[in-house]
């Protein structure tokens, strides 16, 4: 690019920062962080509350802040419920933000790890690992899941590129449907072969029940990471979500947004399907949400989205304990049963609407 | 008239390679698993000269399952030719589109609430079951074409929905196949990943109403389709009733699909590909694409099933997972050519 062609590029950059002034809500942004961050421990601490034993909020307060291993309530609460609360307030913000992040580099309101075979390709490799290593430590088998979380993603968007008239939402969805289901026959066949379909199922469906603290720890590093890169790339996510060629214009390494964005919703989904198995419509029907409350700005949609994420997580695993108790409901069915009627609003103005 | 006359030719002689294709196909499954039968010894056995054992291993065991493969193989085929046909969308399948969940909804419904009644054991539970199957069907596309209505149906619309549809009977059924005993929990995820195992000849007299019934009617309806390919305006300017056409053929898709998942499970991706593929050997019209397509479901059908026994012998695949491992890349493929 010669100097003069620099020069105009900035020039036409400085039009287009005026011409693409985004809707933004900054009051409505700040009143979720604050709080939504509030709610997120309060909903928190009652998920910890809520049990079989029952637990009062103050022991709650007791058992994470002043913990007596001698109390049994104590022991239940560092040993059982603490993790299971904090793994689904942070899988459902890596969730959230995953899906947050696909929307906006492919500009398609349907895409989030669930629909478009992340989360499939996650959960054949995951059988692959039982089968092929069995005993594999927990931090092995999140490795398997992030390549497979590549895999799912990179045949889907491959798919979808290549084939012709480019990418749709439509050609989005089938392509998510078909992979996910050839990817989830190969994980039965594996499990049926091997002898470790109750595994796979039991993992697939188990959401976060049974969550120990130190998988907690590892789901931790990979979720902050993921969500700081988002955070760091939220400027140049709201420039590319108004059009590649947009964002080319206003100067922009596109190719490096979306690679670096790519990463994060490996991190963040291979991760999360790692620990809860498959939890459907979160990273679908978040990402909506947000824009419609704070707007199109994604250094503010991509933390709220965060926080409220993780708020929905934590309340769809509390339904799960309470709609038929005493036996436990995935928490994956009852996000799906959330997600669809929105995903049927979705399709019925056939993905048009971001 | 002279090339009329060539393509008939061609469809018949076509229809017949698949007629031998599937007998051969019979021996070769009859010929796999645990226990092998030589041909020679089949055909003493049916003709009444074989021993009890070989008698009893092929009429209870290897026939049924063999018989039920080729009507559900027939059955989906059809209905996913005609949801073509209707929805003017080469992607439609009753698998992708929510009607083989909706039918998979009601009959876990079913087991649920017939379990410890001794209900659910008895021949009557058989024959009830394609009837709730096909009450889940027909739930599930009224479903599907309510909410997909908007100023009429658009395929892209009818495709969307129905994944939505999709995923939340299977939410539903998730629920439900949790709450049930550990034993009824096993037969339900076994049915569901489409299998035609442990079957007897009740279930083959269950299915084979349904499709001496519809098929006939479908390919009496084949030249109905034909009109409705041509486009909306111009079926309507050939004096056809278009809606109540399109009504009638998608009640005939929903009634075979509904049928033949209650006693098959859900397969997907079949109702896909067997009408490709006979629309690629003997064309578009449907008087000659139709019966191509219910001979190369069969035949496919019945090869994926013996397939699932050899390939992870003795584990046996249900037939759903070899179908959607075989079907998926095809759909792939027709995805990444359709614009």
């Amino acid at each position: 690019m010669s100097i003069h062609e620099k020069g105009k590029a900035k020039h036409v950059t400085e039009k287009h920062d005026e011409k693409y002034k985004v809707e933004t809500k900054p009051f409505a942004a700040w009143l979720i962080l604050t709080l939504g961050t509030i709610g997120l421990f309060l909903i928190i601490a009652s998920s910890i509350a809520f049990g079989a034993a029952d637990i009062q909020l103050s022991t709650v307060w007791q058992g994470v802040f002043q913990f007596d291993s001698s109390n049994p309530a104590h022991q239940i609460i560092r040993e059982l419920r603490l993790p299971r609360a904090l793994a689904a307030a942070l899988i459902g913000a890596a969730l959230a933000v995953s899906g947050t992040i696909m929307q906006a580099m492919t500009r398609n309101p349907l895409a989030s790890p669930s629909i478009m075979g992340v989360t499939a390709g996650a959960s054949f490799l995951m059988a692959i690992a039982y089968a092929a290593l069995p005993g594999l430590h927990y931090s092995g088998l999140m490795i398997f899941s992030f390549a497979g979380a590549g895999l799912g993603a990179a045949l889907v968007f491959g798919i979808t590129a290549a084939s012709k008239g480019g990418m749709s939402p439509v050609k989005l969805a089938l392509a998510g449907t078909a992979i996910t289901t050839l990817l989830s026959s190969l994980s039965t066949a594996i499990g049926i072969r091997f002898d470790v379909a109750k595994d796979i199922s039991f993992w697939y469906a188990g959401g976060v029940a049974g969550v120990q603290s130190t998988s907690v720890l590892y789901l931790l590093l990979p979720v902050a990471i993921g969500i700081l890169l988002a955070i760091f790339l939220s400027r140049s996510l709201t420039v590319l979500s108004l059009g590649e060629d947009v964002a080319k214009g206003l100067g922009q390494n596109t190719g490096r947004t979306k690679l670096l964005g790519t990463i994060a919703v490996l991190l963040l989904t291979g991760a999360a399907v790692s620990i809860a198995g498959m939890i459907g419509f979160v990273g679908l029907v978040i990402p909506h949400i947000t824009r419609f409350l704070v707007g199109l700005d994604y250094r503010w949609i991509i933390p709220c989205s965060a926080v409220l994420g993780g708020i929905l997580l934590v309340v769809a695993d509390i339904a799960g304990r309470m709609i038929n108790a005493p036996f436990e409901t995935p928490v994956g069915a009852v996000t799906a049963l959330i997600g669809v009627p929105f995903f049927l609003y979705l399709a019925r103005n056939e993905g048009r609407n971001i | 008239m002279d090339s009329f006359g060539q393509q008939w030719k061609k469809t018949i002689s076509v229809l017949s390679i698949l007629s031998v294709a599937i007998i051969v196909m019979f021996f070769v499954s009859l010929n796999t698993g645990l226990t092998k039968i030589p041909p020679l010894e089949v055909v003493k056995t049916i003709f009444g000269s074989g021993d009890e054992g070989t008698k009893m291993v092929l009429f209870d065991f290897r026939l049924p399952r063999m018989v039920l493969a080729l009507l559900v193989g027939a059955g989906i085929s059809l209905a996913g030719a005609i949801l073509q046909g209707v929805s003017q969308n080469a992607l439609a399948d009753p698998g992708i589109l929510g009607i083989n969940a909706g039918a998979g909804f009601a009959v876990v419904l079913f087991m649920f609430f017939s379990q410890g009644t001794g209900f659910a054991i008895g021949a009557l539970s058989i024959f009830s079951l394609p009837f709730t199957a096909l009450g889940g069907a027909f739930v599930a596309a009224l479903l599907i074409y309510v909410i997909a209505w908007k100023n009429g149906v658009t395929p892209v619309r009818l495709i969307l929905v129905g994944i939505g549809i999709n995923s939340a009977f299977g939410a539903a059924m998730l629920v439900f196949q949790l709450m049930m005993e550990p034993n009824d929990f096993t037969k339900a995820l076994v049915w569901l990943s489409g299998t035609i195992w442990g079957t007897n000849w009740t279930f083959v007299l269950a299915l084979l109403p349904w499709l001496l019934i519809f098929t006939p009617i479908a390919f009496y309806k084949g030249r109905v389709l034909d009109v409705l390919n041509l486009g909306d305006p111009m079926a309507i300017g050939l004096g056809s009733h278009v809606e109540r056409e399109r009504r009638i053929l998608l009640i005939i898709a929903v009634a075979l699909a509904g049928a033949c998942v209650s006693v098959g499970g859900g397969i997907t991706f079949l109702g896909l590909v067997a009408p490709h593929l006979a629309k690629r050997i003997v064309g578009a019209k449907h008087a000659r694409m139709l019966p191509v397509t219910v001979l190369l479901g069969a035949f496919l059908l019945l090869t994926a099933d013996t397939l699932g026994r050899v390939v992870l012998a003795p584990a046996e695949l249900p037939v759903g997972l070899v179908v959607s491992v075989l079907g998926a890349p095809y759909f792939i493929y027709l995805l990444m050519r359709t614009r």
